[in-house]
């Protein structure tokens, strides 16, 4: 097994570190680099759970081979807020956008970079892009309230799309 | 699963390492479907090549011709929100669009799609019906091939081992033509089609269709031209399509699964063409 240096930044720190050739996103920013928000669901690409930004595209980190990682800049979860919740995170509070919260990371993930396509998304637009996001509480109305209440109010973007 | 990766800058880079590895190498353009076969056991390679680093492979562009070259590492989604792509055909970028999710758009990539043969993807018979050739590459040299001889069965194509996708060329569109893509999704949005059809057709001055292609996915080993259906139409005014559609379920071969019966997904298959059809004669 080939191993591959990878040098990337996670939430704004760099990190450096050797991966076997088979090693996969979601493992190495849970297991190497210790950020543990974002979760593994399915391990097939459908749920969702493992949603991160990969220099600002919404990608499976369960699909994502961890050599992809080279030089890129990853936001999880633990990266949206600085001192306080974004507006997007508020309003899942608010707005009942999550119930047992093993989903939520992913749903926070997918609906920034919604808001950093399309500031301003009508339903059709949050339930589209949103579909791949599976939530076994049936939160989806507070999701989708949550997005709403969200949108056009700016500030969503992780440091790294700005 | 152990394998080596590599990751060649240049095609020559990655025609020499398929050439030193033979059988053992497979290669991986974004990953999806490779990722999860390796997983599953279904795939043990004991050499991974990454395309993804090649600059000659990205990139989609008008041809001079008024075609469209759309590259191997080009991601779904790129195509998807390509510009270029939507001037060419909105029914190209529609059925790109049909695919999974955003997520997986984002990283699967067109000639990994291709390559993968899987005959419920949407692309493929929207590129068949669009008459589009595969651009393919070994060190023995390169050729050209009618995406319709791509794949040959489930999952599998007339690729040599030591041949490369390197993008697909779409002609230029004759004025008056209409393209459109339908896929018939009863269970979730992100599915696989039960049945998708994708169909372009051109009328003569006088009102009769002078051509017709409709290739129906999910619905046999490989996507699928109802070629007896297009012959039945050429030449002939549209008010035939009823009957040209009686045609339909003969010329499909699917399978019993969780999307359906064979004999379901046959007349839904006769249903969707009757529909695409509708949106390319109205």
């Amino acid at each position: 097994m080939s191993t591959h240096r990878l040098s990337f930044t996670l939430n704004g720190t760099k990190h450096e570190l050797e991966v076997a050739a088979d090693r996969l996103l979601i493992e190495v920013i849970r297991d190497d680099c210790g950020a543990t928000g974002t979760k593994l669901g399915c391990a097939v690409g459908v749920c969702g759970a493992c949603s991160v930004l990969v220099d600002g595209e919404l990608l499976s980190a369960c699909l994502l081979p961890a050599v992809f990682a080279d030089g890129r800049r990853i936001t999880t979860v633990e990266g949206l807020a600085k001192n306080d919740l974004t507006p997007l995170q508020d309003a899942f509070i608010r707005e009942g956008g999550f119930q047992c919260g093993i989903c939520t990371p992913g749903q926070l993930i997918a609906a920034t970079a919604l808001l950093s396509e399309q500031p301003r998304p009508d339903h059709e637009a949050i339930r589209t892009w949103m579909m791949g996001n599976l939530c076994r509480c049936t939160g989806y109305y507070g999701i989708e309230r949550a997005i709403q209440k969200a949108s056009g109010v700016g500030g969503q973007s992780p440091p790294n799309r700005l | 699963m152990t394998f080596d990766y590599h990751e060649p800058r240049s095609l020559a880079e990655a025609l020499a390492l398929l050439d030193r590895y033979g059988d053992d190498a497979h290669l991986m353009a974004g990953g999806t479907a490779t990722v999860l076969l390796m997983r599953q056991g279904l795939l043990r390679p004991g050499h991974v090549i990454g395309l993804r680093a090649i600059d000659d492979l990205r990139g989609i562009t008008p041809t001079r011709d008024g075609g469209l070259r759309i590259g191997a590492t080009a991601t779904l989604r790129a195509v998807e929100r390509s510009p270029e792509a939507r001037m060419y055909s909105p029914a190209l970028t529609d059925a790109f669009a049909s695919v999974a999710t955003v997520r997986i758009r984002n990283q699967a990539m067109v000639g990994g799609n291709l390559a993968h043969a899987d005959p419920a993807q949407d692309p493929p018979p929207m590129l068949a019906a669009l008459n589009a050739t595969v651009s393919i590459r070994s060190s023995r040299g390169e050729r050209s091939l009618p995406i319709d001889e791509l794949a040959v069965d489930h999952f599998t194509t007339s690729l040599a081992h030591d041949e490369i996708i390197t993008g697909v060329v779409l002609p230029p569109i004759e004025p008056g033509s209409r393209e459109t893509y339908l896929k018939f999704l009863p269970k979730t949005a992100d599915d696989y089609a039960t049945v998708s059809v994708a169909a372009t057709l051109r009328f003569a001055p006088d009102g009769t269709i002078a051509e017709t292609r409709i290739v129906l996915g999910a619905v046999g080993p490989t996507p699928i031209r109802a070629r007896r259906v297009e012959d039945a139409l050429r030449g002939q005014p549209p008010s035939r399509v009823r009957d040209a559609l009686e045609l339909v379920p003969d010329e499909v071969d699917p399978i019993d699964d969780l999307r359906g019966s064979a004999a379901y997904k046959r007349e839904m298959a006769r249903v969707w063409t009757g529909r695409a059809l509708a949106r390319v004669t109205r």
